[in-house]
């Protein structure tokens, strides 16, 4: 029987989703309604932002004022209705490719603002909707339809770009490690600044069978064997994490917030009625 | 600035001063001259009067956040020059599709690419009308003075807010930059449009689909607990992304139907000494101050020469230019460019009168009295 929370959450009338079977995404969507639910957040505050892609179809499932919006600018659009409105529950639902490769400039500007929202990217390592190209987070060595060679890019590692350009709050799950997401997206909700959680999918149709990565249970079997906690890691040598997936809370500072702060101005320049 | 009912000012500061009594109360930009002072004035003034004001990171995360804005209900503007109006076209579109108000100015500089970053052009006008992909409807309207700047950025929010699409105003170096004297109208003088709603949720759940008769969708500001759904897609009623080719036209001409079906309402346009006149001059912008002074002297030289100058770009005003080509014996078209206006102003002139350009691309101003040489070239 279906969870309580999908009677709860979801726009019925809108299900089954349009993602293969065996992808990782319809975890991790359930995953934010499952924070929210946690959270005890009134539902009418909360906004679904995501742009283009596979992850990006999440909007469109999930019952909140939903926006689906243009490759690579969910981030954009979120800030201007987070600014707009403060008072809301900002969350950015987007993908490797949307959230680094096209919205790349977005996302560091955003980290750097601090400004509240939660952006949690469905990580598939792939641009799944366009049938399998690489991404910013394919693995260097990996195979995508426009790396038939073998990518030789370099790959970002989320958090830690989101840490490096000002975000407060930053940390990686995966489609296996179901409880430990949905801490790490409600906690993320919870910092007031901008939060990323990469939360590792699975593509068994493209990214999995291009790299000969078995089926989506074999795939979430390799989350279950080869992940890591980010604290254990910090003990382990470079050699011994070779081939592991650093998952857990990576990053937390409390640091002022963009709109509280635009506020203040306001108040300062006696704009406040 | 706000507590004065006159001052003298710039067209870029007339239009921040415009779009305040207008209601604006979301500024999200990225610097370009010479549309500038648009983003520094609205960054003094909006935190003045409770609004935002947000620099981006780039052009498309300019109109990206107004748009934003302007989903949780509150006016938004962004403003940008060529190159940044290039960049702007996709989030055009999305607008247009989801049909969300937004105000987009485009100070027009001479291009292509970097071009002549400070000087006058007129170069953007079929950008403004196709520049993003796809058929779609669009409102464009164009100031020639200092006051009619802030008299048309009210009218661009009421526009947007009346039919829920992008209107860009479309202005040039020379109204951006020339500094006159201008009456800032206050807002409870004004006739003020804002957007309207559904009072009940279940209705409100729906906002897309439409009333018999209804061209124009009601939807709720983000976070009025309705829990509705925008995209860019092709969509259905409900506002959910749809494959189906009924839907798709059902859409598609329900989006062109609110403009067309509401020119008389949409489309203004001037005319200056068309009684008796055997040349009209078709012009807009800028442009039009360098005809009304080449008018003046032609008059004064016996010729009988008229001005007509759409102030509503697109839609253009179509019917009144086929008149105007069966009325008089020539057309002469003033713009900043190499001819762009003048193909609608052929098109519609149908073979009833012949139709000439006067156009440059040098950046420099068309100045009187070339006109009026060219006003004597093709009186011949």
């Amino acid at each position: 029987m279906p969870s309580e929370l999908v009677y709860q959450y979801f726009r019925q009338a809108k299900l089954p989703h349009i993602w293969c079977p065996g992808c990782g995404h319809g975890i991790l969507m359930k995953d934010v309604v499952t924070a929210v639910d946690n959270l005890g957040l009134d539902r009418g505050k909360v906004c679904i932002v995501s742009g283009i892609g596979c992850s990006s179809r999440a909007a469109g499932y999930m019952d909140f004022d939903t926006i689906h919006t243009t490759h690579g600018r969910a981030i954009a659009f979120a800030t201007g209705i987070k600014l707009a409105n403060p008072e809301l529950t900002v969350i950015v639902i987007t993908g490797d490719g949307d959230a680094s490769a096209i919205g790349g400039n977005h996302l560091i500007h955003a980290c750097r603002r601090n400004i509240d929202l939660t952006v949690v990217v469905f990580n598939n390592n792939i641009y799944g909707m366009t049938g399998g190209q690489y991404s910013p987070t394919t693995p260097t060595g990996d195979f995508g339809t426009t790396a038939p060679y073998g990518n030789i890019d370099n790959s970002f590692d989320l958090p830690d770009l989101a840490r490096s350009a000002g975000a407060t709050y930053t940390g990686r799950g995966t489609a296996f490690h179901v409880p430990q997401t949905i801490k790490l997206i409600e906690n993320g909700i919870k910092n007031k600044g901008l939060s990323l959680i990469d939360c590792m999918s699975v593509c068994p149709t493209y990214y999995g069978r291009k790299n000969k990565k078995g089926s989506a249970v074999d795939m979430m079997k390799w989350q279950r064997d080869n992940a890591v906690d980010y604290k254990k890691a910090q003990t382990m040598t470079e050699e011994e994490l070779k081939g592991k997936l650093i998952i857990g809370e990576m990053y937390h500072k409390e640091m002022p917030e963009y709109t509280a702060e635009y506020q203040k101005l306001i108040e300062r320049v006696g704009g406040a009625k | 600035m706000a507590d004065k009912r006159f001052a003298l000012l710039q067209g870029n500061e007339a239009c921040v001063e415009g779009a305040i009594a207008a209601g604006m109360r979301f500024y999200s930009g990225y610097p370009i001259t010479p549309s500038t002072e648009i983003a520094e004035n609205s960054a003094v003034r909006l935190p003045q009067v409770g609004g935002k004001f947000i620099q981006m990171e780039d052009e498309i995360g300019g109109i990206a956040a107004a748009i934003g804005a302007s989903v949780a209900g509150v006016k938004a503007m962004t403003a940008t020059s060529g190159p940044g109006f290039s960049l702007k076209q996709e989030n055009i579109g999305y607008a247009a599709m989801a049909e969300i108000p937004l105000v987009v100015v485009d100070v027009q500089r001479s291009g292509p690419s970097t071009g002549l970053p400070t000087s006058p052009s007129q170069g953007d006008v079929m950008q403004t009308r196709w520049g993003t992909h796809g058929d779609h409807p669009i409102i464009v309207v164009s100031p020639s003075s200092v006051q009619e700047t802030y008299n048309l950025t009210v009218r661009a929010f009421n526009l947007s807010e009346k039919y829920h699409t992008p209107v860009i105003l479309m202005m040039d170096e020379i109204v951006g930059h020339l500094r006159e004297g201008v009456e800032l109208i206050p807002a409870e003088e004004l006739e003020i449009v804002n957007r309207e709603w559904w009072p009940e949720r279940e209705r409100a759940r729906h906002p897309y689909r439409m009333e018999p008769g209804q061209l124009v969708p009601k939807m709720t500001p983000f976070g009025g607990g309705v829990g509705y759904n925008i995209t860019g897609l092709s969509h259905d009623g409900e506002g959910f992304p749809t494959n189906s080719n009924e839907k798709t036209a059902e859409l598609m001409n329900r989006l062109f139907d609110k403009i067309n079906k509401n020119l008389d309402d949409i489309v203004t346009y001037e005319e200056q000494n068309l009684d008796d006149a055997e040349i009209a001059v078709v012009t807009f912008g800028g442009a039009a101050r360098s005809v009304m002074g080449a008018i003046d002297k032609a008059r004064s030289m016996g010729m009988k020469v008229g001005m007509f100058r759409p102030i509503t770009v697109w839609p253009f005003p179509e019917e009144q230019v086929r008149a105007l080509a069966k009325k008089v014996k020539h057309i002469l078209v003033v713009e900043h460019n190499n001819g762009q206006l003048v193909l609608e102003v052929e098109r519609l002139a149908g073979g009833n009168c012949p139709v000439s350009l006067l156009g440059r691309m040098d950046g420099s101003v068309i100045k009187p009295d070339e006109i009026v040489e060219k006003l004597k070239e093709v009186s011949k």
